[in-house]
């Protein structure tokens, strides 16, 4: 029954080891990609909608400057703003502007980097319908709000002339995660209606009066396919990749404009005289006549002050990069490019970071 | 100096008991059983503290609020309960009579190699992940109800206001129906495993008796093993409450309550999987981390309520016996 004394040392021993050996093989994993020696390493997380230009921009300018590599999380707009106020990553990337309340929360200033355009499209599901639908801000607020109901309402077939809409109901579709597309969209309807404006606003995410919600891009775009008289809005990328069909929608200057490369770009090129200096600005309705108008910039978030010197130059090169020769990648992964007018301001902006 | 050799026996002896292994067991598994308990203490503080701006800025007002505001930061977890509470009592309500009747027939009325095929499969269907769920709900069953049993309901019962409204597919009735195909195979697999076990004596005794095979069955083998039926079926209602990604594709994400069944609705778990990763703002991200609270409050008090269900009806049993 005495069992040795060897057997209990054993016990304890391989204990302690298993211990030691743990921390061992915790101590070597890296904890992010490693760089080269002699290389610098950036991390960057944010964003979902430009991911795919970011990532051949990255690698693109990795090949050019082998020394410099630059590590991509898009983990959602929100996250990148948190990251980049808790400080894990160098910089960061949004969908949306940050508002001054954002603003007065980082212990940095911010410098905002417009660098690709997005648009949002109206996808919808209406039986016997095949031509391409045009609608009036008046249709798309009415529809949202929940007052326009059957599509065969004057507001829409004013708009239609020539097309047969059937006595179909309307079924209302948004996103129901939070997302820079719902901002963007609800951005416009706050625009182009006042009712919109007070009784629900614009937000990532937001109370909407009617219509059912679908998880992303693809959720909304099953849900409008399944179900007879569905609207939706989806990322003009997305409804572009996916073979989507589209309508047209009315734009300030009164002229209906299908979003294409050229109309989205000209939407920022309206409003490049009227721009703040810090680039925050909507430019959803903007004026001009080949505009399209629900469009919107994308951000990189750069802190003013870097710590690290080297970092800082590494990063104002790649802006450099991006705004001269990177911006050619965009239209070829259905990005539109800054106009000419902001990309001159924004190589003036690179000029302020520290 | 007695001293001394009295604290070496004391550690003599405490070696002895550890080497004979009584000791090491007694003590890791005291180890893991508190374990779990601080794990549990750990969530609950983690949730209350992570809450508290949304629980001092609306008190018990959350609780009874229908807003989900995140432009003027109101926040209410009414609709969420509601979705919650009906999709996963939808469940039951068609998984049970469904899963313990299979389980009866697998169990009692089956050939032994129809049974253990039948339970294999069945066993595979409890194994696939829910987002594999998620889509059959969108593909098959969104589509079928859409086109064929909605209309069918609307037409023989729509007087009944839990079947009148516009039809969409995606619907509260949606999500109760996919959380019930999700729960159908554990309630089988468990009862079936419960049935088996009951002693062959009991249904014996009743054949003895007289009884046919239907009511020695129901009304000998299935009372004997109801416990273990109704372990089941908590299993089965703590799955179908947490359920996450196969209820936010078919359920339509409107935190609305209504009365109507074809209504689109929301549940806890789909809207914090939906909106928390693009909460910024500390209040948004306190509202969603109170809604984990209140599902936590709410499982427990199912649960409490099953269990009591279960104490009654045994001892109505019993003393009836």
């Amino acid at each position: 029954m005495k069992k040795p004394k060897a057997l209990v040392l054993f016990y304890v021993a391989s204990v302690v080891l298993l211990i030691v050996g743990c921390l061992g093989i915790t101590a070597r994993i890296p904890a992010a990609p490693l760089a080269m020696p002699d290389s610098v390493l950036l991390n960057a997380a944010g964003a979902t909608f430009p991911y795919p230009i970011y990532s051949k921009w990255f690698t693109e300018y990795n090949r050019l400057h082998p020394d410099i590599q630059i590590n991509y999380q898009s983990i959602g707009s929100g996250g990148g703003i948190a990251q980049l106020k808790a400080g894990t990553v160098d910089f960061g990337a949004s969908d949306m502007p940050l508002t001054d309340q954002m603003l007065s929360a980082f212990k940095v200033k911010v410098l905002h980097f417009p660098t690709v355009l997005g648009a949002i499209v109206p996808t919808y599901n209406v039986p016997g319908v095949t031509q391409e639908l045009s609608f009036t801000p008046d249709a798309i607020a009415g529809i949202y709000l929940g007052k326009i109901t059957n599509w065969n309402d004057p507001a829409i077939a004013q708009a239609n002339k020539g097309v047969h809409l059937p006595a179909q109901d309307i079924v209302v579709v948004h996103r129901s995660d939070g997302s820079g597309t719902t901002f963007v969209w609800t951005d416009y309807l706050c625009k182009i209606s006042k009712e919109w404006e007070t009784k629900v606003g614009k937000n990532t995410s937001v109370s909407w009066p009617v219509g059912l919600g679908g998880k992303g891009n693809e959720g909304v775009t099953g849900l409008v396919k399944q179900t007879p008289g569905a609207i939706g809005y989806v990322e003009l990328i997305y409804a572009v990749q996916n073979n989507i069909p589209f309508g047209r929608i009315q734009n300030a200057a009164g002229a209906f404009v299908k979003a294409e490369l050229s109309s989205v770009t000209a939407a920022a090129a309206g409003v490049a005289k009227t721009m703040p200096e810090d680039f925050r600005v909507s430019i959803t309705n903007s004026p001009g006549k080949a505009v399209y108008p629900v469009c919107s910039f994308t951000y990189l978030l750069i802190p003013l002050k870097i710590q690290d010197a080297n970092k800082a130059k590494m990063i104002k090169g790649f802006l450099q990069w991006m705004l001269n020769d990177g911006q050619k990648d965009a239209e070829g992964l259905s990005y539109a490019r800054l106009p000419k007018e902001i990309v001159t301001k924004e190589l003036k902006q690179i000029s302020m970071i520290q | 100096m007695t001293e001394g050799a009295g604290s070496r026996t004391r550690l003599r002896a405490f070696l002895d008991r550890l080497r004979s292994g009584d000791e090491v067991a007694h003590l890791l598994t005291l180890i893991f059983a508190s374990a779990i308990i601080l794990i549990t203490f750990l969530l609950v503080y983690e949730l209350w503290q992570n809450s508290a701006l949304s629980r001092h800025q609306f008190g018990w007002h959350f609780l009874l609020s229908r807003t989900w505001d995140p432009v003027s930061e109101d926040y209410g977890a009414l609709p969420f309960v509601f979705g919650t509470t009906l999709t996963s009592a939808l469940a039951l309500l068609i998984g049970i009579p469904l899963g313990v009747g299979a389980a009866i027939f697998l169990a009692e009325m089956a050939p032994p190699r129809i049974s253990d095929f039948l339970t294999f499969l069945i066993e595979l269907l409890a194994a696939v992940p829910s987002v594999i769920f998620g889509l059959l709900g969108i593909f098959i069953v969104v589509p079928l109800l859409r086109t064929a049993v909605m209309p069918f309901l609307k037409k023989t019962l729509g007087f009944l206001p839990v079947f009148k409204g516009p039809i969409y597919g995606v619907s509260l009735f949606a999500a109760g129906v996919v959380l019930s195909i999700m729960i159908i195979p554990f309630i089988i697999s468990i009862s079936r495993e419960v049935l088996l076990s009951v002693p062959a004596d009991q249904r014996e005794g009743a054949l003895a008796l007289g009884a046919t095979k239907w009511e020695s069955t129901w009304k000998v083998v299935v009372p004997y093993a109801r416990t273990g039926i109704m372990g089941s079926v908590f299993l089965s209602l703590a799955r179908a409450l947490g359920e996450t990604m196969a209820v936010t594709m078919v359920i339509g994400n409107d935190p609305k309550i209504s009365a109507s069944l074809f209504a689109p609705g929301y549940s806890i778990a789909a809207v914090i999987a939906n909106e928390f990763s693009e909460a910024t703002n500390p209040l948004y991200i306190n509202a969603l981390v109170e809604l984990g609270l209140v599902l936590f409050l709410l499982t427990i008090i199912l649960n409490a309520l099953a269990r009591l269900l279960i104490l009654v009806t045994t001892r109505r049993a019993t003393g009836h016996a």
